[in-house]
């Protein structure tokens, strides 16, 4: 299989968000990026089916702050290249990103080879649009399914199991070429030590391909961001660990919990 | 009449899921302010027979076709897209949920309108529509003002009651023929629910663990803790698909739906995809070492500190009190 995994970082939300001066976006200064969890399991499951079936994976970012770490991340867990898409492309969309993922992987004219699969997150914190995955495939005429823990080739498609609530699942085919949106892989995403990965930087390198942005990077323009107001905010319970675990005790007895 | 409202009515296994009579309680009320009809438009082979609890809606748009049942995003975006010409609505509203996912971004495509996701309040603002979106797993809202009122929403499930959705109402019902290409994806099959040792919608008490918990063996801390009050361990997604508790403990969007009269929330951050299973809890306390996480916000009681260090003293303070 010709398998593309489409990595892009997020905010790491742990860390202390701050809203810039024009009240509309984030302060770039201190944002700390890292992999989205989706991403991670989106490569995992790239590499349990190249390790299944013989196939090439390939992991496509757009430019941005620290995504070369991503790649290299993932070259050393097992991709066999990694590509990078250039130009003036900091804050697209998701409807603007796809575009421009989809003039990589199927230039004008061309046409995806039948055997391609295209993992990529289902969803993403950062971006009001949200979804990636409906855009590219829509633009690509694939078939598509998210939420997805699953995925089985059997010939010319893949058996994929998507998750609804409550724990109930379904069971889908979908003929290749074909998008799916990643919710977890089959595994938990494999640890790859550090040294491996600076092993990488010093022979593998990342292919870059200068795009062409689209004429408009957002569809729309947001009016306002902030934080949420801290209403039905938690009475929060202060004071030493004993202090606080002995207030705790005491609301769970007059909640008849103890 | 143009611009008017259509909601997505959602449907698994054949009954209608609560995030349409939670849309339709809020267009409603949307519909009212703006002046413009509210309609639903209902899609697959048991629309027909599920048409008439709809009555929230001035009217709905059925389409009676098998083609539709359990189908792909793209199917039934073009589905629906058919339906928004004929109601011609301008604004419509999908459900943030994994049964819809993916449909209200293919639809925007179709109908080249913006598409905003993760929305948990709409308010006209005289013709114009403010939508405020949760992003960054709850940390932040924004605003997006749709200035001509048109575009395609996605609506976070639980954001809106779904009894204000719910009406004794007949509601018109109007028949729409489209021509549906067959789904190159085909539906095999439902795998139910993992019964697991314990079912954790079951229980009084509910010890939830997170990705603060850091390692597989805090899970026994955790446990004692839970076997201390009478209750069971239960987890959010992150420790799930770490492999460090089965399928059937998670709690959230994709997991169980829980109400137990306490829930001790340890290392979770109360991203909305948490929240959606465990909001409905009586008292729910929180532990974080993060006094901006979102679930400060919603919680009842929150400690800020090491949940690692919390959880053995607190085993023994509540096992000195029973004596
Ligand atoms: C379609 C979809 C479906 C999903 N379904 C679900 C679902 O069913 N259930 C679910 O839970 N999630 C679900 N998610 C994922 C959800 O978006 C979040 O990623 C997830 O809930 C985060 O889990 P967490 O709070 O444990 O981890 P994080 O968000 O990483 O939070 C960890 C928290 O632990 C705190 N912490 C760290 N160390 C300590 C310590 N020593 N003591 C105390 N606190 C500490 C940190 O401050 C942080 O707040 C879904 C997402 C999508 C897109």
């Amino acid at each position: 299989m010709n398998i593309f995994v489409l990595l892009k970082l997020v905010p790491d939300t742990v860390e202390e968000l701050e809203i810039a001066g024009d009240g509309k976006s984030l302060e770039a200064e201190v944002l700390r990026f890292k992999q989205s969890d989706p991403d991670e399991h989106a490569v995992e499951q790239a590499i349990l089916l190249k390790e299944k079936c013989s196939s090439k994976v390939t992991v496509v970012a757009l430019e941005s702050p620290e995504v070369d770490d991503a790649l290299f991340t993932a070259l050393a867990k097992g991709a066999d290249r990694a590509v990078k898409l250039t130009g003036n492309l900091i804050n697209a969309q998701s409807f603007a990103a796809a575009q421009m993922l989809a003039n990589f992987l199927k230039p004008e004219g061309a046409s995806l080879p039948a055997d391609t699969l295209i993992l990529l997150r289902g969803q993403s914190i950062d971006d009001l649009e949200g979804e990636i995955g409906p855009f590219l495939a829509e633009l690509l005429g694939l078939p598509y399914v998210c939420v997805v823990t699953s995925v089985v080739p059997e010939g010319g498609s893949v058996t994929v199991m998507k998750e609804f609530a409550g724990g109930l699942r379904g069971e889908f085919a979908v003929p290749m070429p074909a998008v799916i949106g990643i919710q977890s892989a089959e595994k938990p995403p494999r640890y790859v030590p550090f040294a491996k990965i600076k092993a990488i930087q010093k022979t593998a390198k990342i292919e870059t391909v200068d795009v062409t942005p689209p004429d408009s990077l957002t569809r729309f323009g947001v009016e306002r961001m902030y934080k949420p107001e801290a209403v039905g905010r938690a009475q929060m319970l202060e004071g030493a660990s004993e202090e606080v675990a002995d207030k705790l005790v005491e609301v769970l007895a007059k909640n008849s919990l103890i | 009449m143009a611009n008017t409202i259509l909601i997505l009515a959602e449907q698994l296994r054949g009954s209608l899921s609560d995030i349409t009579f939670e849309m339709l309680g809020e267009g409603r009320k949307l519909a009212n302010a703006l002046g413009v009809p509210l309609y639903a438009a209902l899609l697959g082979s048991e629309a027909a027979s599920l048409a008439a609890k709809l009555g929230a809606a001035d009217k709905v748009f059925v389409v009676d076709n098998a083609s539709l049942n359990m189908a792909p995003a793209n199917t039934t975006a073009a589905a629906l897209k058919a339906v928004m010409d004929q109601a011609q609505a301008g604004l419509v509203l999908i459900g943030g949920t994994n049964v819809s996912m993916g449909v209200g971004a293919v639809l925007s495509a179709k109908a080249n309108l913006p598409f905003v996701n993760y929305c948990r309040a709409i308010r006209a603002d005289g013709g114009a529509v403010v939508l405020t979106s949760q992003l960054f797993g709850g940390k932040i809202l924004t605003d997006v003002k749709l200035t001509d009122g048109k575009g395609i929403v996605s609506v976070y499930p639980g954001a809106f009651q779904a009894d204000a959705g719910k009406s004794d109402k007949t509601p018109a019902i109007e028949k729409v023929e489209v021509s549906v290409e067959a789904p190159k994806v085909t539906f095999k099959k439902y795998i139910e629910p993992e019964t697991g040792d314990v079912d954790i919608t079951k229980q009084n008490v509910l010890i939830a663990v997170g990705r603060g918990i850091q390692d597989k063996g805090n899970v026994e801390l955790a446990e004692e803790l839970a076997a201390t009050l009478g209750g069971a361990v239960c987890a959010s997604r992150p420790v799930i698909d770490q492999g460090w508790l089965p399928l059937s403990r998670q709690v959230g969007k994709s997991g169980m739906t829980v109400k137990p009269r306490l829930y001790l929330a340890l290392g979770i951050s109360g991203a909305p995809e948490h929240w959606e299973g465990m909001q409905g809890s009586q008292c729910i306390v929180a532990v974080n070492t993060d006094p901006k996480a979102p679930i400060f916000d919603g919680a009842h009681y929150g400690i800020v500190g090491d949940a690692l260090e919390f959880i053995p003293l607190l085993t023994d303070k509540v096992k000195a009190r029973k004596g």
